[in-house]
């Protein structure tokens, strides 16, 4: 099956990321060859909506599910709109979390586990600084 | 002519020098002033104005047609903010970070985007005497200030003096307001904090093209280094309003400088003499 799982490093020995949204790298794993496609998360400097376009992108290569720490409101929304269940809650290296999944060890979540913007604060090497919703951004457009 | 009041660092006293300024020309040429701190206007405590017009204000938002949807994707493609994603057979519109752009309706090959308007604030108009007042209001929980303060300065009148009392700080919202002005006056505070944040606020008002002058609030305690970078800079320090308790009981009492001193309505006037003539010459401080 192939499955996404957010992570600090491009390769299956590093770990789990915590955050969807924000996360350094999304990893499409097949779980039973464990071949692997890493991608440098685009959304993790998005000044807003960084889960709907992680949400997005992975569900853009079909994944089948998606392994994580937190899910936010918004990713949770796009990712159940594409029919993705959401395994939340998981840590570890990103073979241990693969692994207990395979195992039937984790649970989809009915929700999203954390509220908007949880993954703009701290965080494992986390970058983004300042922003929120439309910060730093011009008021939109005249009509 | 249009006199933006800013500062840089908040808590100056940017609205005692916009309202004073305001009354203190008010019966002696059309005045308007219209608060552009549209997060939290508070011109209207010390002006206690009769309000007599209020008109939403909105931002166009998509709406998709399901039926004349293809679910290309391309609407999110184009979207700059994440406003609008497409997953399976579902568009999602996620109205809070649009910022009203049109890009995903003009893209859409199938036509299938509209817009409908959904209001982030309101502009409330009135008079105080025969001054114009209009002030801003963002709902509560909208991020984007931007519309409301523009649909606030629609309301200037080209034939006014049109003071705006800008928002605090020196990002978007006080970007916004700024815009446009003929000058721009920079209220401060005798101290580092407010140096650090008045130099900030200059480069804002250069980059604007908007010709700058000071007035030091609570001058008395504090150091010369804000007359020291006004002078290196060649920004003129057009006012000197002193530390007095008395100024700051007027305005816990809701008065403004020339409510409480009128000596102080002439100082205003003289002020804004010397802020037009400033401006006449058009020159970038």
């Amino acid at each position: 099956m192939k499955i996404a799982i957010s992570a600090t490093a491009p390769h299956l020995d590093g770990d789990l990321d915590p955050r969807f949204g924000r996360c350094q790298y999304l990893l499409v794993v097949d779980s039973e060859s464990m071949e692997f496609e890493a991608i440098e998360n685009p959304a993790m400097s998005a000044p807003g909506g960084a889960g709907i376009q992680a949400a997005q992108l992975v569900a853009q290569k079909g994944v089948e599910a998606v392994i994580t720490g937190d899910c936010g409101p918004n990713a949770y929304q796009v990712l159940s709109a594409a029919g993705i269940p959401v395994f939340g809650g998981a840590s570890g290296s990103v073979r241990d979390v693969v692994e207990a999944y395979r195992n039937g060890k984790l649970s989809s979540i009915a929700a999203a586990s954390t509220g908007p913007g949880a993954g703009m604060r701290g965080g494992i090497g986390g970058s983004f600084i300042g922003g929120g919703r439309g910060g730093g951004m011009g008021g939109g457009r005249r009509r | 002519m249009i006199l933006s009041v800013a500062s840089g660092k908040g808590g100056t006293g940017k609205t005692l020098v916009a309202t004073s300024l305001a009354l203190s020309l008010e019966g002696q040429m059309p005045v308007q002033l219209l608060d552009c701190d549209v997060e939290e206007p508070n011109a209207h405590i010390l002006l206690r104005p009769a309000i007599d017009s209020s008109e939403p204000v909105t931002v166009p938002v998509p709406v998709v047609d399901k039926e004349t949807c293809t679910y290309c994707g391309l609407c999110s493609e184009v979207c700059a903010y994440n406003a609008i994603a497409v997953a399976g057979r579902t568009v999602l519109v996620f109205r809070e970070l649009c910022h009203g752009c049109g890009a995903c309706s003009y893209v859409c090959a199938a036509r299938a985007i509209s817009e409908e308007p959904r209001q982030v604030g309101v502009v409330e108009s009135g008079r105080v005497g025969t001054m114009g007042f209009a002030q801003g209001r963002l709902n509560v929980s909208e991020a984007m200030a931007g519309p409301v303060i523009r649909a606030v300065k629609k309301l200037a009148d080209s034939k006014a003096t049109v003071i705006l009392d800008a928002p605090p700080g020196t990002s978007c919202p006080v970007v916004e307001t700024i815009r446009g002005s003929d000058f721009c006056l920079l209220v401060t505070e005798p101290t580092p904090f407010g140096l650090s944040d008045l130099t900030i606020a200059v480069e804002v008002a250069r980059e604007m093209n908007a010709p700058c002058g000071v007035v030091i609030n609570r001058d008395g305690p504090g150091d010369e280094s804000v007359e020291r970078y006004c002078a290196q800079e060649a920004i003129p320090v057009l006012m000197r309003i002193p530390f007095d308790r008395r100024i700051a009981e007027a305005y816990c009492r809701g008065e403004t400088l020339a409510a409480c001193m009128p000596s102080w309505q002439q100082a205003f006037r003289e002020l804004f003499d010397k802020v037009r003539g400033l401006a006449a010459v058009g020159s970038v401080s």
